[in-house]
């Protein structure tokens, strides 16, 4: 019984395997919601990245419910998709799920977030890695700053939620070693304008109107625009009084680069669906069986970076 | 007079002791100076902070008056915020966004006001139903993204200065002022009490509650609106995901620290107001102190507990039994000395 269903299935794989090359793959693909302009924008590329490769993409957008993620992946499983792509909105819970989906022969990639489930379950995840984000914006600020003393201001994402802990973590491992670089006051803007600006607004009051900073180390870039309006209704140059780094790269901090008024991003690419592709073509291909964890690329931007341009480029995407 | 600084003396007491606490923490609260015309320090921060809270407890406290409540106001400020922006970036001005603005808030009062006094949905469910739908319909508007504008007439709103104090300061205050003497100067305020004492009874007694309600949930509409557009015209942005978050929870609690009873009946904005003032003076306190953010919450929590527990009816007629019996203990004392 046990070697008949390894045969099938060895059947199946063979069948799937020489299919990989003919056009219009079926691709599912469970998306979290569009909470953010960030995630927008991920749909879009995924989209995109898709088409390129003339894929058939069937897309299902889960509204921010567990539930409507396992429909539509036991209904990807029903019509017998080629791959499936999700961004899980939780970590745990996807067991029987992904199960299934194993025994149906269809390879599971995880976009940006990771499951608690184990790792033969899915075929790989795609996503970046946090501390490092942190820690490439640490390194370019010590860089910037050099060997003068910098009292440096911190605006936290949401308290407890492992953007928040890792960003933080790798900033500090970024800016250790570097004694003249201090952090002297850390507070929680919750990822958003408004908190940002309010908080920046307190950091001000108590940095002597904020002459005593030297930079700001925002955790996501929708902080440092609100902060950035904050300094410049202290009086103060965002960018140059005040050095601003922030994570994210989405499109209104290149603005903000390309008037001056900010310093550098780390980018968290939304552009996790091509690295995902490029897995699974090399799987269908010939089998080959990827990293359970493909790291995107951290990449810093500065003023240096054309961030005109950059706007203009990512304006677009729905972010 | 005397009878408003008695009905005011909890919250002020309240008000006068958190900042105490907070100077003892960070020395400089009290400090303001002036820089380019425009007064400047943690006070006016706290004045200017507290508009969209201030803003949305005037019309809470009226919703609460008529034993109402309404959930909806956040998501109100996030459609508000996003019509406004929506407006200016299309290039219509700063006239014809605030007046769609503030008629997309009126539109949610008037919804909510028609379902409550209408079809006689209860408050709660009434409102929670556009709480829910309505950060969609800002998503809607905004397209999911934050809208931003550069109109600096708009933005003259939330960072602007008028004789040295911030726009969103202002607003506020006219607002209370206004609506405390249009509820005091008229008979208004009595009407609204009535029906929150006693529906049936103030309609029997020829009060119209049908349009009263609807009227104080379109005012309730009203507040929110203004509250969007301060919080979208200070970041420059309608975020349709976050304005107003959870603002309606810091409304009703304001309107609580302010000592009105969500049973409805009498009701003070000025207390309200100052609730308002009290929740972000904790906030600013909180960061000013240099707490580690994962405190924040935990000390408002206590800080509000302690305040409520001290406004409590029970706790008022202990303190009054205890004073009495410290009273006579002098008294009998005294004869004795004697």
């Amino acid at each position: 019984m046990k070697f008949n269903k390894l045969l099938t299935s060895a059947a199946v794989l063979a069948i799937s395997a020489g299919a990989a090359f003919a056009e219009g793959e079926v691709i599912g693909f469970s998306q979290i919601g569009s909470e953010s302009g960030w995630r927008a924008a991920e749909t879009t590329l995924t989209r995109n990245q898709a088409e390129e490769r003339g894929y058939q993409l069937q897309f299902s957008d889960a509204q921010q419910r567990q539930e409507n993620q396992i429909a539509a992946l036991r209904s990807f499983i029903a019509q017998g998709v080629d791959a499936i792509l999700i961004a899980p909105v939780v970590a745990t819970g996807w067991d029987s799920v992904l199960q299934e989906a194993k025994e149906a022969e269809i390879p599971v990639v995880l976009l940006d977030r990771m499951v608690d489930s184990d790792p033969s379950l899915y075929l790989t995840a795609v996503g970046s890695n946090l501390v490092h984000e942190g820690e490439v914006a640490g390194k370019w600020l010590a860089e910037a700053v050099g060997d003068k003393p910098c009292r440096i201001v911190e605006l936290q994402g949401t308290t407890g939620s492992s953007p928040a802990i890792d960003r933080k973590k790798g900033f500090e491992q970024g800016i250790a070693g570097h004694a003249n670089l201090t952090i002297v006051q850390s507070q929680t803007g919750d990822f958003t304008r408004s908190l940002g600006k309010e908080v920046m607004e307190s950091f001000l009051q108590s940095e002597n109107g904020g002459k005593d900073i030297c930079a700001l180390y925002a955790h996501n870039d929708d902080m440092a625009v609100g902060a950035i309006q904050a300094i410049k209704e202290a009086g103060l140059k965002p960018g140059e009084d005040i050095l601003i780094v922030s994570i994210d790269a989405v499109p209104d901090i290149f603005k903000a680069m390309a008037d001056g008024e900010a310093n550098a991003t780390v980018e968290l690419t939304p552009n996790m669906a091509g690295p995902a592709f490029d897995a699974l073509e090399a799987f269908w291909a010939n089998g080959t069986v990827p990293a359970k964890f493909i790291q995107t690329e951290s990449k810093l931007y500065t003023q240096a970076d054309n961030p005109a341009g950059e706007y203009e480029a990512r304006k677009g995407l729905g972010y | 007079m005397h009878g408003t600084l008695k009905r005011l003396a909890p919250q002020l007491i309240a008000l006068a002791t958190l900042i105490a606490l907070v100077s003892v923490f960070y020395p400089g609260f009290l400090s303001v100076s002036l820089n380019d015309g425009r007064l400047v320090g943690p006070v006016v921060d706290v004045l200017k902070r507290s508009a969209p809270v201030a803003l949305l407890a005037v019309g809470m406290t009226l919703v609460i008056a008529t034993r109402g409540i309404d959930l909806s106001v956040g998501a109100t400020m996030a459609i508000c915020g996003a019509v406004a922006a929506y407006a200016v970036s299309a290039g219509y001005g700063l006239p014809v966004a605030m007046l769609l603005a503030i008629g997309a808030g009126l539109l949610a009062g008037l919804w909510n006001g028609c379902l409550v006094a209408i079809v006689g949905v209860q408050p709660f469910v009434a409102t929670l139903i556009l709480m829910t739908a309505g950060r969609g319909i800002a998503q809607l508007i905004t397209e999911g993204r934050i809208l931003t504008f550069t109109d600096p007439a708009f933005a003259f709103l939330g960072s602007g200065n008028l004789l040295g104090l911030p726009m969103p300061t202002w607003i506020w205050i006219c607002v209370a002022v206004l609506t405390t003497l249009l509820m005091r100067r008229t008979a208004l305020g009595l009407l609204i009490e009535a029906i929150g004492i006693n529906r049936r009874a103030s309609a029997l007694a020829g009060v119209n509650a049908v349009v009263l309600l609807i009227a104080v949930y379109m005012a309730m509409g009203f507040c929110a609106a203004l509250a969007g557009l301060v919080v979208t015209a200070d970041i420059r942005g309608a975020d349709a995901n976050n304005a107003g978050l959870w603002l309606e929870l810091d409304a009703i609690l304001a309107v609580v620290i302010g000592g009105n009873s969500l049973l409805g009946g009498r009701f003070s904005i000025a207390a309200s107001v100052i609730g308002a003032l009290i929740i972000q003076t904790i906030s600013i306190g909180i960061r000013l102190a240099g707490f580690p953010s994962e405190y924040n919450l935990l000390i408002k929590a206590v800080l509000v507990v302690v305040i409520l527990v001290l406004q409590s009816p029970r706790f008022g007629t202990e303190w009054h039994y205890w004073r009495q019996q410290l009273q006579f203990k002098r008294l009998r004392e005294g004869k004795i000395a004697k």
